[in-house]
């Protein structure tokens, strides 16, 4: 058994609205920064998870966006990274 | 009638969902914590409004996990009336005992006002009090109270007659004006297909007295004294 770091990002889906993102992006756009298309803003999560494998970690992360972490309604979940901790 | 109004740690509607059933309606109400798994033979459960877990992760995200929600659920499920106002509604899709979910106020402000609703929807057990269209006023106090769904689920939902309240103007219109919070086609307050779980972002337990501004909201309880039984 070893502990693995899991990053996940959870994001509001596309296409549903992100009042937050999108006053980034205008101020972004006031700021000179036209090349911004898109701003969504999410939550970051970091957990230190005990398990036999990094695949085993992320698996159970899964499971954990699934029941809980995020909402399926309304966002994405994307594992950002997995490392030894 | 017996009301069981559940607690949450951060839950800051309970008394006023009790002062609403016993004082101005005479029925008699308990209060249960939300690690009990004993509703006390309530015919009625109202998960009331606030903050549960500070709003941790999402509104009423873990909420959805105290041990009383297995007998919400249980009681959702024979058919017997729940209410969730305001956090409560988030609990209640949360858990997926209703369609949707609640997201951050378009305007990203906490909005605490009067708006007007518009009686939409065919579920007796709460609608029978009003008259088809009927226009009440009655307060809202959220941050995260835009209704959102997949267009599927949003016209399911009005097929269906789930959409009981509308945000609208004094004369009844339903607007993007008159939209607080950007809730998907205005909608304030859902049923289940069943028609006896009913959510809403408004409080209809702050409006039972004319004395606080608005007694619209009585209607909504008379009914389901009406159906239940006193």
């Amino acid at each position: 058994m070893s502990r693995f770091r899991v990053s996940v990002h959870i994001v509001p889906r596309k296409g549903l609205l992100d009042p937050q993102g999108k006053a980034v992006a205008d101020a972004l756009h006031a700021l000179g920064f036209a090349d911004v298309e898109d701003t969504r803003i999410g939550r970051h999560i970091v957990l230190d998870v005990n398990a036999d494998s990094a695949a085993a970690a992320e698996l159970s992360v899964k499971a954990m966006c699934d029941k809980l972490l995020a909402n399926p309604v309304t966002e994405d979940y994307q594992i950002a990274s997995t490392v030894t901790a | 009638m017996k009301f069981g109004i559940v607690t949450f740690p951060g839950s800051n509607c309970d008394v006023d969902a009790i002062h609403a059933v016993t004082d101005q309606l005479g029925q008699t109400a308990v209060s249960l914590w939300h690690r009990d798994h004993d509703t006390q033979g309530c015919d009625v459960l109202i998960l009331p409004g606030g903050f549960s877990y500070g709003d941790a992760l999402r509104a009423g995200a873990i909420a959805r996990f105290s041990p009383i929600m297995q007998e919400v659920q249980a009681h959702a499920e024979r058919g017997a009336p729940v209410i969730g106002i305001c956090n409560g509604f988030q609990i209640l899709c949360e858990s997926h005992l209703l369609p949707g979910a609640l997201m951050r106020n378009a305007g990203l402000k906490f909005i605490c006002d009067w708006v007007h609703l518009k009686v939409d929807g065919t579920a007796p057990l709460y609608l029978a009090g009003y008259s088809p269209d009927q226009v009440l006023r009655i307060p809202i106090a959220h941050g995260e109270g835009r209704f959102a769904a997949d267009d599927a689920t949003l016209d399911a939902l009005e097929h269906s007659g789930q959409v009981v309240f509308r945000y609208c103007d004094a004369e009844g219109n339903v607007s993007d004006a008159a939209n607080p919070n950007g809730a998907a086609r205005g909608i304030a307050g859902i049923t289940n297909a069943a028609g006896n779980v009913l959510g809403m972002m408004p409080h209809p337990e702050r409006a039972v007295e004319s004395l606080l501004g608005s007694t619209d909201g009585l209607p909504l309880f008379e009914s389901l004294l009406a159906r239940v039984g006193a």
